[in-house]
């Protein structure tokens, strides 16, 4: 009995062990490559290696840092994809990839991961890039006065019934737009 | 028991979800779209079909004792391995089903035909019951979720019916998922008519 026992785990254990090994490389270059295409995405035109030059940023001295891929033409700081991640949401954490261009004008946007709810909250894939309306963030520059939603005063169309993860989204891009700035400080 | 017969058995006789109502969970949660409902039922058949097969190979040296401990060890390999493949060769569809890969391992279709079929029956019948069940599974998950998909987004495997803003979004969250689940259900049974009174 015992030895049965033992004998399928041990084989499921150096089964498992062998798989790991095999899809390691695979599942990183994955990975890598989802965030290279969402990063090269957002930039605007660029002729260096954004995710080789790679910076954290921690921003107004909190824990978790945000990371900032800067994009360079011919020398010059053409602008950032910047990864933020918003913990307001309505379930669980939003990871969004924001891309800036020198000035801090929003050239573009790729949800990374979230768990909001299907057809209400999960419609923030499309809606802030949606040419309808005031729901387009691209081309709008937060650096004036952050973005805000309509319902907090701002001019902004959050998403119709999922105005918690509209607004999860601004803090992210606002986030985002923070750790850009502060880039721009510490490389001068 | 003929292989046909077998795989007629598990596509239609003993549905897994239209008639035994197993997997609930999965049925429930991932097919809010026609695409994650197809998937899903995939990757359930895969999984199955491995799990029947070792199962029925390994009955003569199992003691009855720690079976069900062997069978659980047995499916949760095999689901962590499709898991790790999924990762590594379809990212996309590994992000779509997200959690409920791993809850495969608890999904009682499994562990329902490791005991009920596998157990008892030779490789090759528990392989083609494997099948069966997983394409009973599949088309069940992939009917449901095209269903709700047309009726909340106007949609059906991405491809555009009607415009979106005619689709009730009901349909999409959760309470879609029972309703569309019993209406089909009771469609299912009077398509085929079975009776399941204890007289019979």
């Amino acid at each position: 009995m015992v030895t049965v026992l033992t004998t399928v785990c041990l084989l499921s254990g150096a089964l498992l062990s062998w798989l790991h090994s095999l899809t390691a490389g695979p599942v990183a270059a994955a990975e890598r490559e989802a965030r290279v295409g969402a990063i090269a995405e957002v930039l605007p035109a660029f002729d260096n290696d954004p995710v080789g030059d790679a910076v954290a940023v921690a921003v107004g001295g909190e824990v978790d840092s945000v990371t900032v891929y800067p994009a360079r033409a011919n020398g010059k700081l053409a602008g950032a994809a910047v990864e933020s991640v918003s913990k307001d949401g309505f379930s669980g954490e939003i990871r969004i990839i924001f891309g800036f261009d020198a000035s801090g004008g929003i050239t573009g946007y790729r949800v990374m991961s979230h768990a909001e709810t299907p057809g209400l909250g999960a419609k923030m894939e499309e809606w802030f890039r949606m040419d309808q309306g005031r729901r387009s963030v691209i081309g709008r520059n937060p650096g004036g006065s952050p973005l805000k939603v309509s319902q907090d005063g701002g001019d902004v169309d959050g998403i119709t019934a999922a105005t918690i993860t509209s607004r999860a989204f601004l803090g992210a891009l606002q986030r985002g737009y923070e750790a850009f700035e502060q880039f721009k400080r510490e490389e001068k | 028991m003929k292989l046909g017969s077998i795989i007629y058995n598990g596509v239609v006789k003993e549905n897994p979800t239209f008639v035994l109502l197993l997997g609930m969970c999965p049925t429930l949660g991932t097919t809010g779209s026609a695409m994650t409902g197809l998937s899903m039922g995939l990757a359930t058949t895969g999984v199955l079909l491995c799990s029947n097969m070792t199962v029925s190979a390994i009955k003569p040296i199992v003691p009855p004792a720690v079976r069900i401990p062997v069978y659980i060890v047995l499916i949760a390999t095999f689901v962590t391995a499709l898991q790790m493949l999924l990762a590594a060769y379809l990212p996309s569809v590994n992000a779509t089903l997200g959690i409920f890969i791993p809850l495969i391992v608890v999904n009682c279709i499994l562990l329902g035909r490791a005991e009920a079929f596998a157990s008892r029956n030779s490789v090759v019948a528990s392989a083609a019951d494997g099948v069966g069940i997983g394409i009973g599974f599949t088309v069940a998950l992939t009917l449901i979720g095209a269903v709700r998909e047309v009726l909340g987004t106007g949609r059906i495997f991405g491809a555009e019916v009607y415009p979106e803003e005619f689709g009730s979004l009901v349909f999409v969250l959760a309470p879609g998922a029972f309703i569309v689940l019993g209406f089909l259900m009771a469609l299912y049974q009077k398509l085929f008519k079975f009776n399941h009174s204890p007289n019979q």
